[in-house]
């Protein structure tokens, strides 16, 4: 208990440095480990399957195309980025007090009311769900991809009139 | 047999990328027309039943567990009839090969998309699909890469994230209500009644969500843009039917026959119904731009849908179904309408074609039809849905809802009659030439269009009793 | 659902929302395109662990994987498209700032 507590103080912090820091580059960094944090607890909420993904994918993947999304439109001049440093402190400021204050409300007043749960499962075994019960699912994966495939063509291959 | 709606357009969409040199824009075309006009045509003279009784052979290999009712069947024949109009204005609107097929194979994946969404029966699954929608249709959006397309597209974008978001929250608390997402079992975890709390959070997350997704009035502010914005083609998609499919139809769909509602949330959804009718007709005054009208127009009827959705009576129910469908084919014609402006004057900007549509006589006539349709004047198809839907709000003892509907019917003639009489009824002294420079294939899609919106009307009473009443009984 | 688990459960509920204050904030308050879109992730990172948790909670580990692992497929596709949106934002505007980005009147 005291572990998950940790690392979710440590995933919220992560996921805080993400939202309030200057560069852009330093905040892709954040999110990938936001996403490496967020994995290790999954993992230990006993689903290593979903923690593999989350890190390779989420965590690798991603930051991928958010570097090459920052490197093609970041064009910032040393003395603007000065100048926006000041600005972007003042909007972001805010941002941990109000963390604080809600995580001490949440605290001392959320209460969760109990609720009876559903029986066990008969099927445990991830692959067995995935392939046996949710193949529509796995359909919409292939169909998803081609979709994004159609859209890297059309963003990046084609040609502008 | 019904994964068939899914499956086949996958495949052809599978066939169409082989790396052979005779797959062009052409062929995928005719494929894709073949295709629609085959689903449209076989949702027609098929009885439902024949869908569900098929070899036992062939059962083995289809194991994906789907829902067929009427509902499903009036859905999959409104996505084949609009998505079929829109390829065909993309045909005299995108010139570019390249992207001609483009648009081809993202349609295929909407119709992939949207055909499953109708079918499934489990909501993950439903989210999954809505979602390739939505990914589609972002693409097909961008697929002109305009300025003011790029920014509409991420602003939907965004938004439909946000929904996203609300949506698979609800689906977590789904788990832990329910122990499994298929519609049967959250119907029987309501029917139970045990975590009645939860699962009242759960829909409530979830309808955030859906009306972002419908954009009803406080969530519709990427509304106008997308469909102002995009290339005409898709402006008819988007409007006709994907708004209605991922929004609209898993409204209701869930909130008909899986979900189990008490009073309080029957009132929230009348009052954002009737706010956006409100709302949004009279917003639809002030705008200059014929596709921005059109827009608000489309929050406006949306509204009417939602309004009764949120009633819920089985009447209701039906009429929200009917308005559904006549409206998916009488706003697909007003932007087919705006299509042929564009094409033929370059611009839909109500301040520089005034009094030009006179050289379009199809498009003059056929606008006038949509547009009155919409407002529900009596012959046409508009005028039985929303008197079936004010009638059920008078049943349902709904008064102020049913007065104030009855009402913002007159705001949508006045607003569109201020636009027909602006574009289409001023004469100008310029004589219309030989031919109007309106391609073939925007003419057919603009009669075929009119002339269900006329048929539906017309022999309404006649099926009334033989087909459309029978719906009612089968939906639950 | 015995004591120990549902306190930390409770804790877990807590993070969770604490998540999304900071994502929600990172999307409002921001003004680059992309850095809504990393909000947007960390809500969607926020949803992932709910989503494990409620399957943790319930003993339903398989199904909650399932899901997840489709639900990361498309968030990846979402966000390739969004990259490239962003992109030819950036081609036209010279800029990321949604501030300068013309006149879209919702």
């Amino acid at each position: 208990m005291a572990i998950d507590l940790i690392l979710l103080s440590a995933l919220l912090l992560s996921a805080i440095w993400t939202v309030m820091t200057i560069r852009l580059v330093h905040s892709v960094v954040g999110l990938a480990l936001t996403s490496a944090i967020l994995a290790a607890i999954i993992y230990r909420l006993d689903s290593p399957l979903a923690a593999v993904f989350e890190l390779s994918v989420c965590s690798g993947l991603i930051s991928v195309i958010f570097i090459t999304t920052v490197s093609f439109t970041q064009r910032i001049s040393k003395e603007r980025f000065i100048v926006r440093r000041k600005e972007r402190l003042l909007r972001f400021l805010y941002l941990p007090f109000i963390v604080i204050i809600a995580g001490l409300l949440l605290v001392r007043y959320l209460r969760i009311p109990q609720f009876s749960l559903p029986l066990s499962a008969q099927v445990t075994d991830v692959r067995l769900v995935l392939w046996n019960m949710r193949h529509l699912d796995l359909l919409g994966q292939a169909i998803i991809i081609i979709a994004g495939v159609f859209g890297v063509v059309v963003f990046f291959k084609e040609p502008n009139k | 047999m019904v994964v068939l709606f899914i499956l086949i357009p996958f495949v052809l969409l599978l066939v169409l990328n082989l790396p052979f040199k005779f797959l062009n824009a052409r062929i995928a075309f005719w494929l894709s027309v073949v295709l629609f006009s085959t689903q449209a045509l076989f949702v027609l003279i098929n009885s439902l039943f024949a869908w569900s009784n098929y070899p036992a052979v062939l059962g083995q290999f289809l194991i994906f567990k789907l829902w067929l009712d009427p509902l499903a069947f009036i859905m999959l024949f409104t996505i084949a009839i609009v998505v079929l109009v829109s390829l065909l204005v993309a045909r005299s609107t995108i010139t570019t090969e390249k992207r001609s097929f483009n648009f081809i194979n993202l349609l295929l994946v909407a119709l992939t998309g949207m055909n499953a969404t109708v079918l499934v029966a489990d909501i993950f699954s439903l989210y999954v699909f809505v979602e390739i929608t939505a990914v589609a249709v972002f693409v097909l959006m961008a697929i002109e890469k305009n300025k003011f397309a790029i920014e509409g597209t991420f602003k939907y974008l965004v938004l439909s994230m946000f929904a996203s978001v609300f949506i698979l929250t609800s689906i977590a608390f789904f788990i832990l209500a329910c122990g499994d997402l298929s519609f049967s079992e959250i119907h029987n975890a309501f029917l139970a009644n045990s975590n009645i709390i939860l699962l009242n959070f759960a829909i409530g997350l979830f309808l955030c969500g859906l009306f972002i997704k419908c954009g009803v009035v406080p969530f519709h502010g990427w509304v106008p843009d997308a469909y102002s914005e995009a290339q005409s083609a898709v402006s008819v998609l988007l409007a006709g039917i994907v708004t209605k499919i991922t929004g609209i139809y898993v409204l209701m769909r869930l909130f008909s026959s899986v979900f189990v509602l008490k009073g309080s949330f029957h009132n929230l959804i009348m009052l954002i119904g009737v706010i956006s009718i409100v709302f949004a007709a009279l917003a639809a005054f002030r705008q200059d731009n014929i596709k921005r009208m059109l827009s608000y127009s489309s929050i406006s009827q949306v509204g009417y849908i939602v309004l009764a959705i949120g009633c819920g009576t089985p009447l209701a129910i039906l009429g929200a179904i009917l308005h559904f469908f006549n409206h998916a084919i009488f706003k697909s014609l007003l932007f087919v309408n705006a299509a042929a402006l564009e094409k033929k004057f370059g611009s839909t900007d109500m301040s520089i074609i005034t009094g030009l549509g006179s050289q379009l006589p199809v498009t003059s006539v056929t606008s006038l039809v949509g547009l009155l349709s919409t407002a529900g004047i009596p012959p046409l198809s508009g005028f039985w849905s929303k008197l079936i839907i004010i009638i059920a709000l008078f049943n349902a003892q709904q008064f102020t809802y049913g007065w104030i509907a009855l009402l913002a019917s007159v705001l949508t003639l006045a607003y569109f009659l201020f636009m027909e009489r602006n574009i289409f009824l001023i004469k100008t002294e310029t004589a219309p030439e030989g031919s109007d420079g309106v391609p073939f294939g925007i003419k057919f899609c603009e009669i075929l269009l009119a002339a269900i919106t006329i048929g539906v009307g017309l022999g309404f009473p006649f099926i009334l009793n033989s087909q459309i009443l029978q719906l009612k009984g089968l939906l639950y | 659902m015995n004591p120990d688990t549902f306190e930390l459960f409770r804790y877990f509920i807590i993070f969770i929302i604490l998540l999304f204050i900071s994502g929600v904030y990172c999307v409002l308050v921001s003004f680059n395109l992309v850095r809504a879109l990393i909000g947007v992730e960390i809500l969607i990172k926020a949803v992932t662990l709910l989503i494990i948790l409620a399957g943790y909670i319930c003993d339903r580990v398989a199904l909650a994987q399932a899901i997840v692992l489709t639900l990361i497929v498309i968030e990846i596709v979402i966000m390739v498209v969004a990259g490239g949106v962003v992109l030819w934002a950036f081609k036209y505007n010279k800029t990321i700032d949604p501030r300068r980005l013309s006149n879209l009147r919702g």
